[in-house]
């Protein structure tokens, strides 16, 4: 025997690495100790399968780079003709800003739920044929699309400067803010996959649900431009405080209220707890729906 | 037999399992038609008892053939030691890690190479990048497939792909290997390579269950054979015993009928 995990102490379960027990469990939780050591020690195929994503996507050639970054700065220039045909802002630079930054994250969000919904269900040979942790295929297209992410930052990056944006120490919320979607977009990815094994037109809906989340959250507008019978509407938004605190950070300059951040970590944080509890409770049903 | 949990000896101890499935007849669930039945209630779910408090144990080194008749529940069974499908009841031990090779060529996207394909799986096996790096060339020169790795395996030929399936199934050392229907593929020099390969296997105290149609494979190569039956556990024993009793039902059944097609 050449592999050299030994099986970790405690009660021999379906997730020890050499003994293995499997009994009925239709309803609840697998262990959730050994299920995240097993999932921590199987990150490498996720790792894996969203490179090999990445590839089937030209993301290592240069061209296909440009590519991927293309798309997102034409539509932000679509919709910046858009709005400021409607709305005249006084400071186009600073819209500009404010916009392009905006959409970049939220196409984080919108990339991990597209790529996420469907990894399940396209999984389906993998998972009639071998035994893992299945949230791992969910967790391998936030990787995918936080990968694919990442470049859009950096092109941001000059457009910060050029449109002359504050570079201040409260720049230093923006990796926490990043850290909040991608917790938020993980919990929600995994509910989708999810879901998507038991209602397999999901992915159809989800184009429609994406551009409505898109527009009632303030990225084609400053929050404080929200008339106040919206107001409810960017206050339920799960992603409203924490888009405004990134506007706050990136385009003022100014620190993010602590309510805002509370409340964007607290729904980031609770989504991710949710989803994945989700995920976990349904997944060993997936291999009979397939 | 009753179980021996917890001994040395015994490498896979299935323990009175049932298998049962709720299937709709809905060809794919979606949203849209469950919002359209909403005020009707005419969902139609059949339950399929697959597994009926099957019980068997294999103990380590040996071969175990599955025979039975197509829908017997033999691939639920396989799927069911592999940790794919949870029992609905009963309990099943399984000392070592497990290597599956089921029903020909799944676990395979066609879309990528067969190098991509072969990383992927071993991943998913739960094998670390040193250690498949280490059986790549293993894996490759098994298969013969030198020349055909960076392809997408669309471009394979089935008999290509049930290599590949294979060689990665044996070159993982397994401590168990699930083979499903497997053999049926690859020409008869294959054929008696896979079979040296699972000989090999075994004098390595490696366990292997083999499902197979061919009762030619099952003598040669097992130690110890199941009848399955509509999901029962109809016979356990030597391998000749058994396979004499499952071809003289099928005799039976064809003389006395002619739901050949069916059994």
């Amino acid at each position: 025997m050449s592999t050299t995990v030994e099986a970790p102490p405690g009660p021999e379960n379906e997730f020890t690495a050499r003994r293995h027990v499997y009994e009925p469990h239709k309803v609840g939780l697998p262990p959730i100790g050994p299920y995240m050591r097993e999932l921590w020690r199987r990150r490498e195929f996720a790792v894996e399968l969203s490179r090999t994503n990445l590839r089937a996507q030209h993301f290592d050639t240069a061209f296909g780079q440009l590519w991927l970054i293309l798309n997102p700065i034409l539509l932000g220039f679509v919709y910046f003709l858009l709005v400021d045909i409607l709305h005249h802002h006084k400071s186009a630079n600073q819209f500009f800003a404010h916009l392009l930054s905006g959409l970049f994250l939220y196409y984080f969000l919108q990339q991990s739920l597209t790529q996420g919904v469907k990894s399940v269900v396209t999984g389906g040979k993998l998972i009639l044929n071998s035994a893992f942790p299945r949230a791992l295929l969910p967790l391998a297209s936030v990787r995918t699309a936080f990968l694919r992410f990442m470049p859009t930052m950096l092109i941001y990056i000059p457009v910060h400067i050029i449109t002359g944006r504050p570079v201040t120490w409260q720049l230093l919320w923006v990796p926490v803010i990043i850290l909040v979607l991608v917790f938020l977009s993980t919990g929600l990815t995994m509910i989708l996959a999810a879901g998507q094994v038991y209602f397999r037109d999901l992915d159809n809906f989800l184009p429609y649900v994406l551009r409505i989340w898109l527009y009632t959250t303030p990225i084609l507008y400053y929050a404080r431009e929200v008339p106040d019978r919206y107001r409810w509407v960017l206050d339920a938004n799960p992603i409203g405080k924490l888009f405004t605190a990134w506007s706050d950070v990136l385009i003022e300059g100014v620190a993010p209220t602590y309510r805002g951040i509370a409340l964007g970590a607290a729904w980031g944080i609770g989504l991710f707890i949710v989803g994945f509890l989700f995920f976990m409770s349904r997944e060993r049903e997936f291999a009979v729906r397939i | 037999m009753s179980s021996l949990s917890g001994s040395e000896r015994i490498s896979i101890s299935v323990q009175d399992v049932s298998v049962t499935y709720r299937t709709s007849f809905e060809k794919k669930p979606t949203l849209r038609e469950t919002v359209k039945r909403l005020g009707r209630r005419e969902k139609i779910v059949r339950e399929i008892e697959a597994l009926k408090g099957v019980s068997f144990d294999v103990e380590h080194g040996k071969v175990l053939g599955i025979v039975g008749a197509n829908g017997a529940g033999k691939s639920t069974l396989v799927r069911t030691i592999a940790g794919i499908l949870p029992p609905t009841s009963g309990r099943i031990e399984v000392d070592g890690r497990v290597s599956t090779l089921l029903a020909l060529g799944v676990g395979f996207n066609r879309k990528l190479s067969g190098r991509e394909n072969v990383v992927l799986g071993g991943l998913a096996a739960g094998l670390t990048r040193d250690h498949l790096a280490s059986k790549y060339e293993d894996i490759v020169e098994f298969a013969e497939l030198e020349d055909f790795m960076d392809m997408p395996m669309e471009a394979y030929s089935s008999g290509m792909y049930g290599r590949l399936g294979f060689s990665v199934a044996v070159n993982m050392d397994p401590d168990i290997l699930l083979i499903d229907e497997a053999l049926s593929v690859g020409d008869a020099r294959f054929k008696r390579k896979s079979f040296e390969k699972m000989k090999e296997l075994c004098t390595e105290d490696r366990t292997i269950v083999l499902v197979s149609h061919s009762m030619a494979s099952i003598e040669e190569l097992c130690d110890q054979t199941i009848w399955i039956h509509k999901g029962e556990l109809r016979m356990e024993g030597e391998p000749d015993e058994v396979i004499d009793a499952y071809a003289e039902f099928l005799d039976v059944k064809k003389t006395s009928a002619s739901t050949m097609e069916d059994v």
